[in-house]
């Protein structure tokens, strides 16, 4: 028999027991659409997660004190955290031979007010390089100037949270004087927002002043940096820079071979892959958590397919006495097993991507968040292949039992 | 009538295995059936006919013994190739119809040329018509199975056996859950259709409708016990004229 007969067989099939059919699809739409959207999900992170960094310099490394966490025997001891000193930021920026800028970074919490306004934020002590490393533009006034850095100046750079917290509308901040823990410091320059971040996290929500300043006035205890920022001059020279700067610290630090290192060296590039790579893991797990409720869902077809066999036994019986060969009868209920999952794929795929889609309207519309969740075509593909290989691999046995019937006692079926 | 043989049978026999036993259901049955025949097969039940038909109707093999169908040798066939020989040369009548539910006459009786994909869907349809007009049932041809009565299920069902235009119509107890007037209704059928010359073996165990055919094989115990030719085969068109018309 062929293909196109089949097909008509099946759907008279399928469409004589409607509620049944629609039911067992149930199972395949659910597992779909779930598949669907977490995978969407997970590509949206990635996307996310991507777009966020690229706005960053792409050739950055980052110099945090401390050895390598992941490798180190016993406990972080507090030193660790202050291994950075001025002298090494001095001899980076004096011996250093691939690098475009460098910053230092110095962390203090803040507490700002300006008239009756107030507002706790994160206070980021850096050098005029800092905003062109982490790809914040100010948008008005300017970053503090050398003078400014070398004299420890009371200047600041204030994100547009700040100044939605702080001022009135049209309010211009630059000139104006705000507190900061008690010290006054005048705005120079406002950045351009960058929005939320992936984690909700509001990256127009911080303050920068000059290190110098930040480790003179607000933190004079602190003789050390948090961080280091660098950016290599481009990003075939990232290896190369980041070989560099570790001999010079170490050279500064009297490290010798085979001894722990307390300080590290790392790439953007190394943090984007391993986000990279963590989202994977985590969208395959999800998706395999959906992917269960596939398998249910094909647990449901063989039922049901084994129901339809029983039923249609003489049918069977009356296919086989007027020709019907084993193959046809085969085939006949795999491929009524194969509409079933894949009709409810079809179902699942449209289904799982209007919620996707309906997720980002409603996160880019109703929220700050831009979360791009998009359902990449090849999921599609995958979403049909699984269909058809769980219409197959959960028909067969079903199919496989019409088949071996035996036509005079299928004919004599009650 | 020295025809051409359709059926010939060389000590038949069938063994069945139940449990430790053997039961022997048919021992050694040979018989020819020409091209034409209008054969009945009776028996009491147990007696093998059962057995019998499956294997003239190649649903079932001898466990030894030669079935030549149509000069085809049928034992050492394998499963498929019995189902093409089914689908080419035999058409079957059972006594519940089969017919596929919800599915209109044309469709029933287009079943079996759906499995020969020599022939197409445009000759598919018109063979089912003119089987569907043949019978008497051109009126009918859209009506589904659950729409119409015992006897033009059966008429659905003798078309579903000429379609493939077979070497032999087997039927099984064919007007066993008909009333007596449907009964000759569909015995004249059989009659007409051997006046046009197919061969017909008609399975049954009512004694009645041997005097409409041509030939009676007895069997009894899983043996022949008697093949006679009837010399006074009465006419059923005669009988049903007879008969009283029972009201709707």
């Amino acid at each position: 028999m062929n293909i196109t007969n089949l097909f008509k067989i099946a759907m008279k099939a399928i469409g004589a027991n409607k509620m049944r059919s629609f039911l067992t699809m149930l199972g395949i739409i659910i597992g779909v659409s779930s598949v669907i959207i977490m995978l969407a999900l997970g590509h949206g992170a990635k996307e996310t997660i991507k777009q966020d960094i690229q706005e960053t310099d792409p050739g950055t490394i980052m110099i945090i004190p401390g050895p390598d966490y992941e490798t180190l025997e016993g406990d972080w001891l507090p030193e660790y955290s202050q291994t950075l000193k001025p002298a090494d930021y001095q001899s980076i920026l004096e011996q250093n031979k691939y690098l475009k800028s460098l910053s230092p970074m110095v962390f203090s919490d803040g507490q700002l007010v300006c008239g009756n306004n107030n507002h706790s934020t994160t206070v980021y002590g850096v050098n005029d390089q800092y905003p062109a490393i982490s790809g914040q533009v100010v948008e008005k006034g300017s970053i503090f100037t050398e003078e400014e850095i070398h004299s420890s100046a009371k200047v600041c750079v204030i994100g547009k949270s700040i100044v939605d917290k702080l001022y009135d509308k049209d309010a211009d901040p630059i000139g104006t004087v705000i507190r900061i823990n008690n010290i006054p410091v005048a705005v120079v320059g406002v950045l351009k927002s960058k929005g939320k971040d992936i984690t909700g996290r509001d990256q127009d929500d911080l303050v920068l002043m000059p290190y110098t300043t930040v480790m003179k006035r607000m933190n004079p205890w602190q003789n050390y940096y948090n961080m280091i920022y660098a950016t290599a001059e481009n990003e075939k020279m990232i290896d190369l820079a980041m070989k560099d700067v570790t001999e010079i610290l170490r050279a500064n630090h009297k490290i010798k071979e085979g001894d722990m290192q307390d300080f590290n060296v790392r790439s953007l590039e190394q943090a984007v892959s391993m986000v990279d790579s963590v989202m994977g893991a985590l969208t395959l797990l999800l998706s395999c958590i959906a992917g269960i409720s596939l398998l249910v869902g094909g647990i449901g077809i063989m039922n049901i397919m084994y129901v339809s066999v029983t039923e249609r036994t003489r049918e069977i019986g009356l296919r086989m006495s007027v020709g019907a060969r084993t193959r046809d009868i085969m085939n006949q209920f795999l491929i009524e097993a194969i509409l079933i999952s894949v009709t409810g794929g079809l179902i699942g795929v449209l289904i799982g991507a209007s919620i996707a889609y309906f997720a980002r309207f409603i996160l880019m519309n109703f929220t700050e968040h831009h979360f791009l969740i998009a359902v990449e075509p090849w999921t599609v593909l995958l979403a049909f292949a699984i269909c058809t290989i769980t219409g197959v691999f959960f028909g067969w046995y079903p199919a496989k039992k019409a088949a071996n019937l035996d036509p005079i006692d299928a004919l004599r079926y009650e | 009538m020295a025809q051409k043989p359709v059926i010939e049978l060389e000590g038949i026999r069938r063994d069945f295995i139940v449990g430790s036993e053997t039961v022997h259901a048919l021992r050694g049955v040979s018989f020819t059936i020409h091209e034409g025949e209008f054969v009945t097969i009776m028996g009491t039940s147990g007696s093998g006919k059962s057995t019998l038909l499956n294997i003239l109707g190649c649903l079932d093999t001898p466990t030894s013994g030669e079935y030549r169908l149509d000069g085809t040798p049928v034992r050492t066939m394998s499963k498929t190739q019995r189902a093409v020989l089914r689908n080419r040369k035999i058409g079957f009548v059972f006594q519940s119809y089969n017919l596929l539910a919800k599915t209109t006459a044309v469709e029933n009786v287009e079943l079996p040329l759906m499995y020969n994909s020599a022939i197409g869907a445009r000759e598919r349809r018109d063979r089912a018509v003119t089987a569907l007009q043949r019978v008497g049932l051109g009126d009918r041809l859209n009506h589904k199975s659950n729409q119409m009565s015992g006897g033009q299920m059966q008429r659905v069902a003798i078309a579903r056996a000429l379609v493939n235009d077979p070497a032999v119509i087997l039927a099984d107890e064919a007007t066993g859950n008909l009333d007596t007037r449907t009964s000759f209704e569909i015995l004249v059928l059989f009659q007409q259709l051997h006046a046009e010359g197919r061969t017909i073996i008609f399975v049954t165990h009512n004694p009645e409708i041997a005097q409409y055919s041509t030939r009676t094989i007895t069997l009894s115990d899983g043996k022949l016990r008697e093949d006679r030719v009837n010399t006074n085969i009465l006419d059923a068109t005669v009988k049903l004229a007879s008969l009283p018309v029972e009201e709707e």
